[in-house]
């Protein structure tokens, strides 16, 4: 009777240890599944742009053909098209998120600052197809009215900037297009910004404060040097979405393949190429020039987040170690 | 000496009111897209909305076959991400902690949250279009799980992370099987950090555009059938939109409409859920 027992206790052992290895090895797979997604995405966009790589070569990254009926392709144009958009978002987005953290950190009453903070991550949740609407049937027509006879007046003199703001009024082009991604990247790096601003010990400010500094040098002087590493992976975060950022972009840039060198005049970007092609292409090199250019998007863009993610995690280990 | 003091001071009060500055520049943008989008949105709401498909241009319709179409996909975005997205996230709190290995999963996982979802969109064009010849309705609830997937591991894993390890060790005493611990205490514990994910995740993907456009096509006409291309609310937006047609706009205004109420909806009931998870 003892005997009977203890061997189906030893077989209740042993079954539900099987079921933990089970489940175990069920986990490890999902958990692996996320490591070959991310490869299978590169693999599968370097096996579909191979024909372009192998007919253009090189020649695809520093050529500013697109065209489809002679079958020419290059990459040029959206490369610089989305080199141009996402610099001028960081122009636009950087600093503004900056003041934006500063003041949630510092300067705003604390009942306004829970408030303020959830209206800024508003920013976040709106599709990014909102975005586009709005930037094509408000923004748009507002920078073509307004704004861009303002820049041709008073800035196409100007000696470096001149050409930069000289063209046509059409509202459709690189500036409008930057602008929208600069709003858009606003709370990915706020939010980053203020929550390592807020994670500054406060005897480290306190003891700036004890000298005399005002709030903008313990800003300046204190937290910002403390938090620098964090402050650099978001501003790498931003430029990864701005990089990457469809959308928006595709209502608002007007798709041309010519290079221009006013910030005024249309143009294009990786993503907004692919987005408002893909559907239209007639021929295998078409498709596989727009699937090499996606492959040049996704290893762009994989390295500015992989230096976005280890700035961030210099920080949590330190953090960590701390704690 | 004073001349130094009025110099800092006033530097500080620039910094301050540039800032404040800043801040209300930011505001001004999401009050006026949010402004546009009611306006136009609620003008252009009506019930046949709901009730007709998508109109060939020039002629009065609705979105319901779109509705429907974002429905069924967002709804195997979920369906496929959720188990996968939570195992991982157990693979990674549970059996790795703090491993290299957890560490290179989590990196990699943190690249995807915030990789452009076009890409996303080609790879399962070459995996879930290509192959089959045509596009479908399941390749574009595949491209959502995708976008979901990160969203659901990080949360879930953090989720996970904060239970405090002295109800794992109360469970394993009571000799329970560890993978039972994990689904019925562990798991149960995270709960609300889990859903507060999954609410995430829905949020991000039924706005999603530009992983639809090549896997899950559009489709004028009623369609349940996940095999074959799909309306949705996204791509008929995207199409309408950029159309010459006033009635396609106004048509795409309300589809904007009420995609962002539901957006916003959900990321205050994520608030909720939240708040809920960190009281108990």
């Amino acid at each position: 009777m003892t005997a009977s027992l203890s061997s189906s206790e030893a077989q209740q052992a042993r079954a539900s240890e099987s079921a933990d290895r089970g489940f175990r090895w069920l986990t490890a797979g999902m958990g692996f599944a996320v490591l070959i997604i991310l490869g299978a995405t590169g693999a599968s966009m370097l096996w579909g742009g191979r024909l372009a790589f192998k007919t253009f070569g090189l020649h695809f990254i520093v050529s500013a053909d697109w065209d489809a009926v002679n079958h020419q392709f290059g990459a040029l144009i959206p490369i610089y098209g989305t080199l141009v958009t996402a610099a001028i978002s960081l122009i636009i987005g950087v600093p503004a998120s900056f003041g934006i953290a500063f003041t949630l950190t510092e300067t705003a009453p604390r009942w306004l600052r829970q408030p303020l903070s959830v209206a800024v991550e508003l920013l976040a949740s709106i599709p990014s197809i909102i975005y586009g609407m709005w930037g094509l049937f408000v923004f748009a027509p507002f920078m073509a009215a307004d704004v861009e006879p303002w820049l041709n007046d008073h800035l196409a003199n100007a000696p470096i900037l001149g050409t930069l703001f000289t063209g046509p009024s059409i509202g459709i082009g690189m500036l409008t297009a930057g602008i929208i991604l600069g709003i858009m990247i606003i709370p990915f790096i706020s939010s980053v910004m203020w929550t390592v601003f807020n994670a500054v010990p406060p005897q480290l400010k306190e003891s700036a404060i004890a000298l005399g500094a005002t709030r903008s040098e313990v800003m300046l002087k204190v937290t910002l040097p403390y938090t620098r590493n964090a402050v650099v992976g978001a501003i790498f975060l931003g430029l990864g979405r701005a990089l990457g950022e469809t959308m928006a972009v595709t209502f608002v840039l007007g798709n041309a393949h010519e290079f221009a060198k006013s910030l005024l005049m249309p143009g294009n970007s990786i993503a907004a190429v692919i987005a408002n092609e893909f559907t239209e292409a007639d021929s295998p090199i078409y498709t596989s020039s727009l699937i090499a250019l996606g492959f040049l998007l996704f290893v762009v863009t994989f390295i500015v987040l992989a230096i976005a993610r280890l700035f961030l995690y210099r920080l949590g280990r330190i953090e960590g170690a701390r704690a | 000496m004073n001349a130094l003091i009025l110099r800092r001071k006033l530097f500080d009060a620039v910094m301050i009111a540039l800032s404040l500055g800043a801040t209300v520049f930011t505001l001004f943008w999401l009050a006026w897209i949010l402004w546009t989008t009611v306006t136009q949105g609620a003008s252009a709401l009506k019930l046949s909305i709901f009730t007709q498909m998508t109109p060939p241009p020039g002629t009065d319709g609705g979105l319901l076959n779109a509705f429907f179409g974002s429905f069924m996909m967002v709804l195997l975005g979920v369906v496929i991400a959720t188990p996968i997205g939570v195992l991982a996230a157990i693979y990674l709190a549970e059996y790795k902690r703090g491993t290299r290995i957890a560490g290179v999963i989590g990196f990699v996982n943190d690249i995807l949250l915030s990789a452009p979802s076009i890409v996303i969109g080609l790879f399962i064009y070459e995996l879930l279009v290509l192959p089959f010849g045509h596009f479908s309705g399941f390749a574009g609830g595949f491209a959502l799980a995708m976008i979901m997937l990160p969203i659901v591991v990080r949360s879930s894993a953090v989720a996970l992370e904060l239970v405090p390890p002295e109800t794992r060790e109360a469970a394993l005493a009571l000799g329970l099987p560890r993978w039972k611990v994990t689904l019925s205490v562990i798991a149960r514990a995270a709960r609300p950090g889990i859903i507060t994910g999954l609410l995430l995740g829905v949020a991000r993907i039924s706005g999603e555009t530009a992983p639809l456009l090549f896997t899950a096509l559009n489709n004028q006409y009623w369609n349940a059938n996940l095999a074959a291309p799909m309306a949705n609310i996204p791509v008929v937006i995207f199409q309408y939109a950029m159309s010459p047609y006033d009635n396609w706009h106004a048509l795409a205004w309300a589809g904007a409409f009420i995609v962002m109420l539901f957006v916003l909806t959900l990321g205050i009931l994520t608030r909720v859920v939240f708040r809920q998870g960190g009281r108990s």
